[in-house]
């Protein structure tokens, strides 16, 4: 991480924070606003962090993963249906259900992940195009089963859409939690607590053990990685397959801790956007992370400028059109990839299937 | 099989070599296709279905009246032109998923060509002067939309594939923002996001009377030949082709190659501003939010499946269209929902990409070259 | 003396080539024994075999005695058995020490998700090796920013490090000046003295004679025979070596140098990061003379060339050629003026594999009257000149419309000249134009090269073979950090006159950076 990027950084989120303080200070203390934000901005980042970790993992041992979006996608539908089965069907208590369905989340991911190790580092289908095939198949097959479980006549929920068990608990963290007003950022849930701590276990994992060295190596220079005894494709599996877990994990989010829901295409491109983040971290863990920080905080102002819609002054106005803040995102990922805020560096075999 | 080989007879042998051939030089995205319906059919079975009366159904949807082959031609037209959009780029070394964004910023400007121009003009525009309008303003914004994700790969190497996908919300939210508001159908009736109808001027005539296929049909099969003859035939293909191959040497042998990844993306842009805006000036009469949804990734198969070739891009946009159009007949059938369809999409995408694998299910050999479709974020 | 390594009946066929036919070979304690071939004779072949990473199709390798299974890198290193490849396996953003213990790694706390590094204990062993063998390595330097000769001995601390008795060193002087080469052979025998077998595998005969203790020839993947270096000279080597008798020095005429072609006048250029690379260069070619560039691999020579050339921007100066300012000019602009250029890297740059020969042969000419008229394609016309090129340059091929990746390195580099050649031509700047290819093609394209200069076209020839350099050229500069630190007349110099400013040391012995004046045998 550059000075450069890290002030980009700051930055953006300050000007982010910044228009909320403004419109809402006439009413409420900026201190609490500011709180508010910052509590949002950390939880709605979650699947981008998550999903730049997935992103992460696969890049580093050299394989391009742009199916994150689908095994997200995919991750959410299963892990919400393995939930309501576990709760409605075998009539589980609806936290065992929660915590099955988050399992069944990752084991999506994982499975999608085998399918994409299979796909481009078996037989040497060209990543991106793997990773577009996985993307297409996750919409798909959750929009057909969707439809067919619940919305059919005759199927096993008869036609309507059970009821999930809800979603993850907050967990405080004591004291920190107990705190006034400042204490609402201690107050989250499990999923966000662990893709925090999955940020730091990557930096530890990537560049302090033997496993992060070698990763390392197989996507920078494979061959030398394998005249050296390293096993390349069981490496660039093993790496991809745990990046499909995280993805998984992310895609858990959005049915299980965000909404107890899902709806087609829910994902709305956060697995890209995640891609972005982890291009603009440089591949590194802090730095994908503080990228998602900011695609959170460009997502909880449009949140957060919803409570404060009759106070935007006339001359503000057109920030109430949800559809020009929506957009952020999606210029700040464009912005990210034009490398003018500090030269993009990948690993130097990303992307390429490793020939013996 | 080596082995069982091993104890053939001589003639049997070379029977199984021309099959073999055979299979090579057609076989690989016919198995796929295939293989994508054997699996669709468990898929089905799985879902309580019965595979062969959904795929019956399937078939007489496509294919069994006058009227289903109609709507497979209505269907298959902006699938040509969506699937020439992506293979084009394909040819060029560009990967554009953005097809979608393209195709529907295309059509918000055909549609508001065809509603709106009569009356800021103040004349009734005569149809051969309306229709050509429609068609080229709808045409432009998609090339435009795509001309932007190419310029910044080539100028700053932000990778397309990001790009057109960022692209891709940016259109639906923008679209979203006119049709709710100044684009919007004023018709108190109205409850959705949608435009006015365009002028009567500006409508392309369906083919046949009583049929919904239109010329916009055989615009298509037209623009499949030019594309190929652009491709193959000038020196401007010769370059795009080149750059696709291999952008260092085109470099080297002096093509400009930022400014042909340019025109390369906004000749596909505009495929796919055409996919758009002959749904709009042949079909629908106006735009609706949503329709666009799924061409995108549906074009990206039609492209690989017709291994970017014209001709195979629409042989495979024919296919996928029999599918989407029979697909309704099917679930009158059997309660299988449409939506099955794009799982055996993907299914056949992922058979057709992933030919490695049809090829270890089935036995052939690999042919000496692959090709290079995209790069990593390097390149 | 024992024999430690041994591969008996080795075999091994790759689609369409058999590149290793029953080959036999052994190494005894403590020897260098050279291995030598042309490209493609099949010697990087067998040591792959012998290091476990390609599988032989029928044969037994044996160490000390023992016959062994190797079915990978795991199981030679495990044997005693190092390799140090021609492209080193190095990652240039690691360490030094990262470098050496991957793959072999120390860790402490185990507990913790498998072990956190232990860096210091591998920098440890790194600074013993390197003290007990002579080598000079650093451990925490960062492997991209040392010089090529410090990252072989990195690599062959790497193989100490895994106590390796036997060294395999592929073509390890291919990118060595002349005096790296010395202190490589000086560390070779300091390590034979210690009991270190070494295998030594090159094309370039004087240094086999200097350094080996026994030579096993290889042609076409057959083992042509094994010799002492006392019983043999460099002519006998290279008829081993052809197959036929080698002409070692090329023909050539006395130069009549006409007017300047091509004058370079304070070129600057930067790299993306705004280092100068090449800075304030002066020169000049004439029409019919060859001046060659030596120095060694990037000291600024691929970014002068691509500036040359109209790839690269240039920071400063001016290039003048056929008398008109070109500075900043696009490729094509330089081709359509005179410009021939066959690039460094051939596969990349030269030629765009997947397409056929004929469309190969009219790369950079498409869009020109007879092949391109009003922007449509002639197949007609680039048919014909296909044709004729294949028969005047003679390239081997089944027909133009076979794709270029078929055909073998010396035919694709001849499609690259037949192209370049075949136009009106004034100044051609050939780097590196024989690398990698069999003896037939390197005679053919030097031929090819002196032709060119004898009609009077100006010639720019980059090479990292001095002997290249020495045998073709005219005029001879020798770069180094960017800078031209001597031109000299060919004839006046000696090899290792050339080694010794390659490796930066100043003509006058005072190593400055730009010389005051223009004297002769400096800064022309």
């Amino acid at each position: 991480m550059d000075w450069r990027r890290f002030g980009f950084i700051a930055l953006i989120i300050s000007v982010l924070f910044g228009v909320v303080v403004l419109i809402g200070h006439v009413q409420i203390s900026p201190v609490i606003i500011i709180t508010s934000m910052l509590s949002t901005t950390i939880a709605v980042a979650t699947p981008l962090t998550l999903g730049a970790l997935c992103g992460l993992y696969c890049e580093r041992a050299g394989v391009v993963n742009i199916g994150i979006e689908g095994m997200m996608l995919a991750a959410a539908f299963f892990g919400w249906l393995a939930s309501i089965y576990m709760n409605t069907v075998f009539g589980m208590a609806p936290m065992p259900s929660l915590i099955g369905g988050v399992a069944f989340a990752i084991l999506t991911g994982g499975l999608l992940g085998l399918l994409h190790s299979v796909l481009s580092v078996t037989f040497k289908v060209d990543q991106i195009i793997g990773g577009t095939v996985i993307n297409i198949l996750a919409i798909g097959i959750t929009g057909f089963l969707n439809r067919q479980l619940f919305f059919e006549k005759g199927s096993i929920f008869g036609g309507n859409v059970p009821h999930a068990p809800g979603v993850l608990p907050r967990i405080q963290i004591p004291y920190l939690a107990d705190m006034p007003v400042v204490g609402r950022i201690f107050d989250q849930q499990p999923i966000t607590w662990a893709a925090i701590l999955l940020v730091l276990i990557t930096h530890y994992v990537l560049f302090y053990t033997r496993w992060g060295l070698r990763t390392r190596a197989v996507g920078e220079h494979p061959r030398a990685a394998d005249t050296v005894g390293i096993n390349v494709i069981r490496m660039r599996y093993a790496n991809v397959i745990l990046g499909g877990m995280l993805a998984g994990l992310g895609g858990a989010y959005f049915t299980l801790e965000s909404v107890p829901s899902f709806e087609p295409l829910m994902t709305n491109g956060r697995g890209f956007i995640s891609l972005a983040a982890m291009i603009f971290g440089n591949w590194t863990p802090f730095g994908a992370w503080s990228a998602a920080l900011v695609f959170g905080a460009a997502q909880a102002l449009q949140i957060n400028l919803q409570f404060f819609r009759e106070l935007i002054p006339p001359q503000w106005a057109f920030l109430q059109i949800s559809y020009v803040v929506g957009l952020a995102p999606y210029l700040l990922t464009m912005i990210i990839l034009t490398g003018i805020i500090g030269k993009n560096i990948p690993p130097a075999a990303d992307g390429q299937p490793y020939e013996k | 099989m080596q082995n069982s080989e091993e104890r053939t007879s001589p003639q049997t042998k070379s029977i199984l070599r021309f099959m073999r051939l055979t299979l090579n030089a057609l076989g690989v995205p016919l198995l796929a296709v295939l293989t994508a319906m054997l699996v669709g059919g468990v898929v089905i079975a799985l879902a309580g279905g019965d595979p062969f009366r959904a795929y019956l159904g399937l078939f007489q949807g496509a294919f069994g009246s006058p009227k289903a082959l109609s709507e497979t031609a209505v269907w298959a037209s902006p699938y040509i032109f969506a699937g020439l959009a992506v293979a084009f780029a394909f040819k060029g070394g560009l990967f554009n998923i953005g097809a979608e964004g393209q195709l529907a910023f295309g059509a918000v400007m055909a549609a508001l060509i065809g509603y709106a121009l009569p009356g800021w003009l103040h004349i009734d525009l005569p149809a051969f002067i309306h229709i050509p309008l429609a068609i080229g303003f709808g045409a432009l914004a998609g090339a435009l939309w795509a001309a932007i994700p190419g310029a910044l790969k080539a100028y700053t190497g932000g990778h397309e594939v990001i790009n057109t996908i960022m692209m891709n919300y940016i259109a639906l939210n923008l679209t979203s923002f006119l049709l709710n508001g100044p684009m919007r159908d004023p018709n108190p009736l109205n409850v959705v996001a949608r435009t006015p109808l365009i002028a009567e001027s500006a409508r392309i005539p369906p083919l046949f009377e009583g049929f919904r296929v239109h010329w916009g049909f055989v615009l298509a099969l037209l623009v499949a030949g030019l594309v190929w003859w652009l491709l193959w035939k000038t020196t401007l293909g010769f370059e795009i082709r080149t750059v696709g191959a291999n952008p260092d040497a085109a470099k080297y042998a002096g093509i400009n190659v930022k400014r042909t990844i340019v025109l390369t993306m906004a000749i596909s842009g505009l495929l796919a501003g055409l996919a758009g805006t002959i749904e709009v000036t042949a079909l629908n009469h106006r735009h609706e939010l949503g329709f666009s949804i799924g061409y995108g990734f549906d074009a990206i198969a039609i492209a690989l499946l017709g291994k970017t070739h014209p001709l195979g891009v629409v042989l495979a946009a024919l296919l996928f269209a029999a599918m989407r159009n029979g697909a309704t007949r099917m679930q009158f059938l059997t309660q299988i929902p449409v939506d099955i369809i794009s799982v055996i999409q993907a299914l056949i995408l992922l058979f057709v990409a992933a030919d490695a694998i049809i090829r270890y299910i089935y036995r052939i050999r690999a042919r000496d070259e692959r090709v290079v479709l995209t790069r990593g974020w390097g390149g | 003396m024992t024999i430690v390594l041994e591969a008996k009946n080795i075999t091994k066929q790759f689609p369409g080539v058999l590149a290793n036919d029953q080959v036999d070979f052994d190494l005894r304690q403590g020897e260098i024994h050279a291995m030598l071939g042309e490209n493609g004779a099949g010697k990087t072949t067998l040591m792959n075999i012998i290091y476990g990473l390609y599988k032989p199709d029928s044969g037994q390798v044996s160490v000390r005695g023992e016959p062994i299974e190797i079915h990978s890198p795991k199981d030679s290193i495990q044997a005693g058995i190092g390799m140090v490849h021609q492209h080193f396996m190095l990652i240039p953003v690691f360490s030094v020490a990262e470098n050496i213990m991957l793959g072999d790694e120390t860790v402490r706390y185990r507990w913790a998700l498998g072990g956190k590094l232990d860096q210091k204990t591998v920098a440890k062993r790194v600074r013993e090796l390197s003290h007990q063998y002579s080598l000079d390595v650093d451990p925490t330097a960062l492997v991209g920013q040392l010089p090529v000769g410090i990252q072989q001995r990195v690599e062959i601390v790497k193989t100490l490090y895994r106590n390796a008795q036997i060294l395999i060193l592929d073509e390890p002087t291919a990118v060595l000046t002349p005096q790296e080469a010395e202190d490589l052979f000086r560390i070779m025998h300091e390590l034979t003295e210690k009991g270190v077998s070494i295998i030594f595998i090159t094309h370039k005969l004087k240094e086999v004679l200097a350094i080996a203790d026994r030579i096993t020839v290889m042609r076409a993947g057959k083992v042509v025979g094994t010799v002492k270096p006392k019983e043999t000279n460099e002519h006998k080597l290279a008829a081993m070596m052809v197959g036929r008798e080698v002409i070692l020095q090329v023909e050539k005429k006395a130069a009549k140098p006409q007017e300047a072609a091509l004058k370079v006048d304070g070129l600057k250029i930067r790299d993306f990061r705004g280092l100068e690379v090449v800075g304030d260069i002066s020169f000049e070619i004439r029409g019919g003379e060859i001046l060659g560039i030596a120095g060694v691999q990037g000291n600024g020579q691929t970014e002068l060339i691509e500036a040359l050339t109209g790839l690269r921007s240039v920071a400063g100066g001016k290039m003048l050629f056929a008398g008109k300012d070109v500075t900043g000019c696009s490729p094509r602009t330089l081709t359509e003026t005179g410009m021939a250029h066959i690039p460094e890297d051939r596969q990349r740059h030269g030629l765009v594999l997947p397409y056929a020969v004929a469309d190969n042969m009219v790369l950079n000419t498409y869009y020109l009257p007879p092949f391109g008229v009003r922007g449509i394609l002639q197949p007609k016309a680039i048919d014909a000149n296909a044709r004729k090129l294949v028969q005047d340059f003679d390239v081997r091929t089944p027909s133009p419309y076979v794709p270029t990746s078929k055909l073998s390195g010396g035919n694709q580099q001849k499609v690259i000249v037949a192209r370049e050649l075949s136009r009106a031509v004034k100044l051609l700047i050939a780097n590196q134009p024989t690398r990698g290819l069999d003896v037939g093609s390197i005679e053919y394209i030097h031929k090819e090269i002196v032709l060119m200069r004898d009609l009077g076209v100006a010639v720019l020839l980059v090479s990292a073979e001095l002997d290249e350099i020495t045998a073709l050229s005219d005029r001879i500069a020798v770069m180094y950090r960017g800078q031209i630190v001597a031109t000299v007349e060919a004839k006046k110099v000696t090899r290792e006159q050339l080694g010794l400013w390659m490796a930066g040391g100043h003509p006058e012995g005072v190593p400055s950076r730009r010389c005051p004046e223009p004297v002769e045998g400096c800064c022309a």
